[in-house]
């Protein structure tokens, strides 16, 4: 009775907005937000197209305190154009990272839940992600922790999964999809054999949170809840890993090691399988912390 | 242009540039000194093998050639679509590529990229756009999608896309909207070597696309949006 009722208490990071997610992960009373939606900093492209905007672009972005320690957060909206990154947005997400370099911050928040590149202002979103990839990195360079959160409905895709992959720390739900081309695009220019963009079960074993966090992808799994996301965000805080030669050597080596060792998987149970777990095609099935107890020492790298 | 060519206009002086399947590999002489030269070549698909090849020649250049300035030869058609890919994390094969060419320019290396022929989408997000300064031949391709494809997803009207961006850089293919949105410095014609030698003169300078975006006014509103979000006090 006791799990049914901490279950019923969940508040679900996946189907909160960008707002409710922020304001769940801070510290009560201490979001400060930058440029928010009454300054009406829009899309000047949208509005050509004639097509709907947003008066804050598809993104959150502040100030706050984690566990009393000053963060920079950013919170994409799902519900805005599948959080796809467009100019303006692209640009408060770089202002922000570059902000972090002039003050003293504890470290970068990304709630990231974003198909990637906008597409009707392509050229502007892919040059704004080169822009938000370098930024990050920048931010690493000074040591201070940048942290992607994912576990949203429309998942971290595109550009904004290499985004996520350049961070220090990667935090993922089972329910969150990490990768780089969606199961629909494959499906649309490949077809259907290819990936079938349907099969949810197919789409999240291979894009989710487990088997990101198998891999090594994600660093941390954690449950569908936004209390659990602020748990984990705030001990990565302390996670900063420089950019040293020997770091990406080790980093490449076990890169390397991956594509030998599940190259040639046609399924993440394959990979599962060869990682010695047991009964893989259970994994899916499981709570975030029975799933962590059966795969202890078993993920890859 | 054929990547021979390209290889004899770029380095009168000879050049030691191998390829192996896509990848393209090795050293050449300019008259500003000895450079590395990676890249890819074909159209090539960027997947997990070759973002790893790419990665392994950038940490091949720091550990063995401290310094040396490092040209990206840049023809992609994109990013590898396969289940396969996506199974094993090619967002992350990208990003560690992207973090390579980030310790190398940390580490001195000038980062200078070429787009010769093709440069797609996040093939190019992680390697050519890497660069600190990107530049295109007249007669490249540089987009994230062609115009059909994009009215198909957009559901926007195809005529009405060809007709905006007559004046708009922001969505169509194009070397010329990338110069104008700040991302491709300038266009090479005639001599290539002559360009080469002037781009590795140039002193690296941190990322300044968005400043020239908005001095060719391309792209006009990113410079003052990121400018305020970094500098703006906060009430109370």
């Amino acid at each position: 009775m006791i799990g049914m009722i901490s279950r019923a208490l969940k508040h679900s990071y996946y189907e909160a907005n960008a707002r409710s997610r922020i304001l769940g992960l801070l510290d009560p009373d201490t979001f400060q937000e930058l440029l928010p939606p009454q300054e009406r900093v829009v899309s000047p492209h949208l509005e050509t197209l004639g097509v709907p905007w947003a008066f804050d672009d598809g993104v959150i972005i502040g100030t706050g305190k984690l566990e009393k320690k000053s963060v920079l957060i950013a919170a994409q909206e799902g519900g805005f154009m599948g959080g796809a990154v467009g100019e303006v947005h692209g640009a408060k997400l770089t202002g922000l990272l570059e902000r972090a370099l002039k003050t003293q911050t504890d470290g970068v928040l990304l709630l990231i839940e974003s198909g990637g590149v906008r597409l009707h202002e392509a050229n502007a979103g892919l040059i704004a992600v080169s822009e938000i990839i370098r930024a990050v990195l920048a931010v690493r360079t000074a040591e201070i922790p940048v942290i992607a959160l994912i576990g949203g409905t429309y998942g971290c895709f595109g550009g904004m999964g290499i985004v996520a992959r350049c961070c220090d720390t990667v935090i993922m739900s089972e329910e969150g999809r990490l990768a780089l081309s969606g199961p629909e695009v494959i499906e649309t220019v490949m077809g259907v054999e290819e990936f079938d963009s349907r099969d949810r079960a197919l789409v999240w074993r291979t894009t989710g949170g487990k088997h990101r966090y198998l891999l090594g992808d994600a660093q941390v799994l954690v449950d569908d809840d936004i209390a659990a996301f602020r748990q984990a965000a705030s001990a990565a805080l302390g996670t900063s890993q420089a950019l040293t030669l020997e770091a990406l050597e080790a980093e490449h080596a076990a890169f390397a090691k991956r594509l030998e060792a599940f190259g040639e998987c046609p399924d993440a149970l394959d990979i599962w399988s060869r990682l010695g777990i047991t009964a893989p095609q259970g994994l899916p099935l499981l709570e975030a912390a029975e799933f962590l107890e059966a795969v202890a020492q078993r993920r890859a790298g | 242009m054929k990547l021979t060519d390209l290889l004899n206009k770029l380095f009168p002086q000879g050049h030691q540039v191998k390829v192996e399947g896509e990848v393209i590999w090795g050293s050449a002489a300019t008259e500003a000194g000895e450079i590395a030269v990676i890249g890819t070549t074909d159209h090539a698909y960027i997947g997990v093998e070759i973002a790893l090849a790419l990665a392994a020649h950038v940490l091949d250049v720091m550990r063995h050639h401290p310094g040396r300035p490092i040209v990206m030869l840049v023809d992609t058609h994109g990013q590898r679509l396969s289940h396969r890919d996506e199974l094993l994390g090619i967002n992350g094969y990208l990003a560690h590529l992207a973090k390579c060419l980030e310790l190398a320019r940390l580490r001195g290396h000038k980062l200078i990229s070429l787009v010769y022929s093709e440069a797609v989408s996040g093939g190019f997000l992680s390697f050519g756009l890497m660069a600190d300064e990107t530049y295109a031949l007249r007669d490249a391709q540089v987009r994230v999608m062609n115009l059909a494809a994009m009215a198909r997803v957009t559901k926007l009207p195809l005529e009405r896309l060809e007709e905006l961006s007559k004046d708009s850089p922001v969505f169509a293919p194009g070397v010329e909207n990338y110069v104008k949105m700040g991302a491709v410095q300038s266009v090479w014609e005639g001599d290539l070597a002559q360009h080469l030698v002037a781009a590795l003169q140039r002193p690296a300078e941190p990322d300044r696309r968005r400043e020239l975006g908005l001095d060719r006014q391309g792209r006009k509103a990113a410079y003052k949006v990121a400018q305020q979000v970094r500098e703006s006090a906060l009430n109370g």
